[in-house]
């Protein structure tokens, strides 16, 4: 079959790969039907992310048909037309029976190199390194969906791709990163970063009850985007030298109450913080570029909440950890408990409530993936989201 | 633990994580040929028999598995259950309620063997095994089952001590000890607690995991 393949920073080829094949009693193959690009893979295209190997099939965002189940009960059947989460979880462990399936004891093969870098190992993850248990991914024709019987969900025909894909990953994790917010009637949430988790996180602000939500961005497209398809206010950082003063004008001094930063361990920036952390990143003396993360501890209100669904993956420097301690700021974190998430979004999605497919630019053939992975890591074309469709 | 312990079909994948324990105590211990068999009861600490002389290297692992201690003890206590979940562990032939015959399988296809004997086994909390008479490789350990707090399962600690081949350099009985005991038990544990918890061993492989025949045959 032909699949997404990562051979090195900056080099993402489609390839030609052996099929998936039933390995354990719960899996499914599912013929994938569209499969996206994620913010969080242009980390693993820049090398940011460790243990990639060449040749590794990229793509965590996938939905489509089963065309083979194993022989487990309660699994998914041949024919059923579902959507994947990203994260693989058993269902059965003690994380996954409190609704924490992104931390599932028993779905990493590499628990081992996990646990070497973060003492625990969390759950495994489609196309997303071996450190997260080296899974193939979903950007290819066909993927091998581990658990069958606990992750897809199965999505009725009368809701089209583009309705229904982002319960794979974005959608959950913008909603995640809003529940983690906490919101209370009059809350104003500030948003960094909006890329697509962004714009989904600003949404299920206002569904969650907030009252203002501002995003903070540089790029005109998706400060558009915000405005038109989130009902945000905009706040340019390349026009705005000093965001956290602005921030504190726009709510009356005091602050947001809850910040997301929704930009992760490559933030962008144009304060001296931003260009340094990108200078140790480049040599490797630092793994992760922290900047919105740093305003975004700074410019919340006493008291108040930093939501975290950027993704870190190792050591920040210069981590503002005075001030989240003088305002006594909650964080909250983690890769998207997706599964808990899956019924009741579904529920949004079908009521009309949310609609997630207005973060997506870009539908390609999937043979044109390396193309699209270096458009959308440039931001050219205006590109925010690109769908890639392997029948293509 | 919530879900339904009683005897069905789940038990076979139970058993053979279970196995995959004890295996590795007897598999990974490896250790040791012989030396001298003077076995010294474990009085004071049932959890942790010695070898003669106080010798031997030692490993503990601990996993918390969502169980209870009688459901897991259970599964352990079956022996000859073992092998079917560790590729290592070739046989394990029970004589009688305190003697068995365990038979590994390294690298190269080297193959060891050892008798061992129950010194302790007090029902849904711990066993406790030594190598005895005629055996390749001198160990000792046990295993306990202690609940968890606020219904997070059972700890289950598995101890070993395993001495060295003295003398046996190069021989292939040093060849099968070479590798890392500590690391076998951790991930014995880890593959026991998935056979357990959800019912097979996470792969990402092409190769199914070595414990794909059981898994399939729940």
């Amino acid at each position: 079959m032909r699949a997404v393949c990562w051979y090195g920073a900056r080099d993402v080829r489609v390839a030609r790969v052996p099929d998936p094949q039933i390995l354990n009693r719960k899996d499914a193959i599912v013929k994938v039907t569209s499969t996206a690009i994620c913010g969080s893979d242009l980390h693993l295209f820049n090398g940011v992310i460790p243990t990639m190997k060449p040749g590794d099939v990229l793509g965590h965002e996938f939905m489509g048909e089963v065309v083979e189940a194993g022989s487990g009960e309660g699994a998914v059947k041949r024919g059923d037309r579902v959507v994947v989460p990203f994260a693989i979880a058993c269902g059965a462990c003690w994380y996954c029976r409190e609704g924490l399936t992104s931390l599932c004891d028993n779905s990493n093969p590499n628990a081992h190199m996990a646990e070497a870098l973060y003492g625990f190992s969390a759950s495994g993850l489609f196309g997303y390194s071996h450190l997260y248990g080296g899974y193939p991914g979903g950007q290819a024709e066909y993927v091998r969906v581990p658990f069958g019987d606990t992750g897809p969900v199965r999505v009725p025909a009368s809701l089209s791709d583009a309705q229904v894909l982002f319960l794979s990953d974005i959608l959950p994790t913008g909603y995640m990163a809003a529940e983690n917010c906490r919101i209370r009637a009059g809350d104003v949430v500030a948003v960094w970063g909006s890329g697509p988790v962004g714009l989904l996180a600003m949404k299920s602000a206002y569904l969650l009850g907030a009252e203002r939500v501002i995003a903070i961005d540089r790029w005109p497209v998706r400060l558009r985007l915000a405005e038109s398809g989130a009902k945000a206010e905009t706040l340019n950082y390349g026009e705005t030298p000093d965001v956290v003063e602005e921030l504190k004008q726009r709510t009356g001094g005091r602050g947001p109450d809850a910040c997301i930063d929704a930009a992760g361990m490559e933030a962008h920036g144009t304060t001296v913080d931003a260009l340094y952390d990108r200078a140790k990143q480049v040599v490797r003396l630092a793994t992760d570029r922290s900047h919105a993360l740093r305003e975004a501890i700074q410019a919340c209100r006493k008291g108040g909440t930093v939501s975290i669904p950027g993704v870190y993956g190792g050591f920040l420097d210069k981590f503002p950890m005075g001030a989240a301690f003088a305002k006594g700021l909650t964080l909250r974190m983690g890769q998207t408990h997706v599964h808990r998430y899956l019924r009741p979004l579904l529920e949004h999605i079908e009521s009309g409530r949310l609609d997630a497919s207005f973060v997506v630019s870009h539908r390609w053939p999937l043979s044109r993936a390396a193309e699209a992975y270096r458009m959308f890591n440039d931001k050219r074309e205006d590109c925010t989201k690109v769908v890639l469709d392997p029948t293509a | 633990m919530t879900r339904n312990q009683s005897s069905d079909g789940r038990n076979a994948l139970r058993v053979a994580g279970a196995v995959g324990l004890v295996t590795l105590a007897g598999a990974g211990y490896l250790a040791v040929q012989m030396a001298s068999r003077r076995h010294r009861p474990a009085k004071r600490r049932p959890d942790m028999p010695t070898l003669a002389g106080g010798r031997g290297a030692h490993v503990e692992r601990t996993v918390t598995i969502l169980g209870s201690p009688a459901d897991l003890y259970r599964i352990w206590r079956d022996l000859e259950r073992l092998p079917e979940l560790m590729s290592h562990l070739d046989s394990v032939a029970v004589r009688d309620p305190v003697r068995s015959r365990w038979t590994a399988r390294g690298p190269a296809g080297i193959r060891v063997s050892w008798e061992a004997e129950i010194v302790a086994d007090e029902p849904d909390r711990l066993i406790a095994w030594r190598s005895v008479g005629q055996s390749q490789v001198e160990n000792a350990g046990s295993v306990t089952f202690t609940r968890a707090p606020g219904n997070r399962g059972t700890e289950v600690k598995v101890i070993c001590t395993y001495a060295p081949p003295a003398g046996q350099v190069g021989s292939a009985i040093a060849t099968f000890f070479r590798g890392n005991p500590d690391q076998e038990i951790r991930e014995d544990l880890r593959r026991f607690k998935q056979l357990y918890e959800a019912g097979e061993v996470a792969t990402s492989s092409a190769v199914p995991p070595r414990s794909g025949a059981l898994a399939g045959s729940r």
